[in-house]
């Protein structure tokens, strides 16, 4: 039973998952802004993995402080946060429960373990909180 | 001797909703102390054991903390503070 629904464009979608076989083994990051308030991911900003690795992503701590102003003076916020998983399933893990610190966006995660089947769900991570959420692709 | 700092979504439960709080200390340690003072339970969201805890970022005047002095970094009148959580995971 999936509670909330994730509403977002193919556009996106596929610009997510070929970010996504494009830093593969690596895990792939970014996000997808929207106007504040709104809950429409619309401005995709893939991000650079700094941990570069297949099994922690981290963005850079410059170009967080970037894209936050950023974000700040066209008064948009983080609506979607995505990464790949490289090698397991499209499930937040125990690390990115413990760290997720945006409680009103939706963690996009997407698996690329299969080479041609990429898996992309949506979840609310909120107080420690895993929620799977509908993925309405328009 | 005030400094301006920016609070994220996430922590402004301590600040009653507040973006941005104002305040004061010769260095990073003392104004966390000082925001703790007003803003009860921010300290611990910000140092575990002593150190900046490894997923929050402090810039102060847009420069990382951890590239500065981290908590001992020294603050000046209208420098500008920004607290952000780390965006990061692993699988």
């Amino acid at each position: 039973m999936l509670s909330g629904v994730l509403t977002i464009r193919q556009d996106i979608v596929d610009a997510i998952i070929e970010h996504a076989r494009r830093d593969h083994p690596d895990e792939a990051c970014g996000v997808v802004a929207g106007p504040a308030g709104s809950d429409r991911p619309e401005r995709f900003i893939p991000m650079l993995n700094a941990a570069r690795s297949p099994t922690f992503y981290e963005f850079d701590s410059m170009d967080l402080l970037r894209l936050y102003r950023e974000m700040e003076s066209r008064d948009e916020e983080p609506v979607v946060i995505y990464h790949s998983h490289t090698a397991t399933e499209a499930y937040p893990s125990r690390t990115d429960v413990s760290i997720a610190a945006e409680p009103n966006a939706h963690y996009v995660l997407v698996s690329t373990r299969d080479e041609h089947d990429a898996d992309f769900r949506s979840f609310r991570i909120v107080d420690g909180q895993v929620t799977e959420e509908e993925v309405k692709i328009i | 001797m005030a400094v301006e700092v920016r609070i994220p979504t996430i922590l402004r439960q301590y600040t009653g909703g507040a973006k941005v709080v104002e305040g004061g200390g010769d260095t990073l340690s003392a104004l966390i102390d000082d925001l703790e003072s007003r803003h009860e339970g921010l300290r611990d969201r910000l140092i575990e054991n002593g150190e900046l805890r490894r997923f929050v970022n402090i810039y102060v005047n847009d420069e990382d903390v951890r590239f500065l002095d981290g908590l001992k970094t020294s603050l000046s009148d209208a420098d500008s503070v920004t607290v952000l959580p780390a965006v990061a995971g692993g699988a």
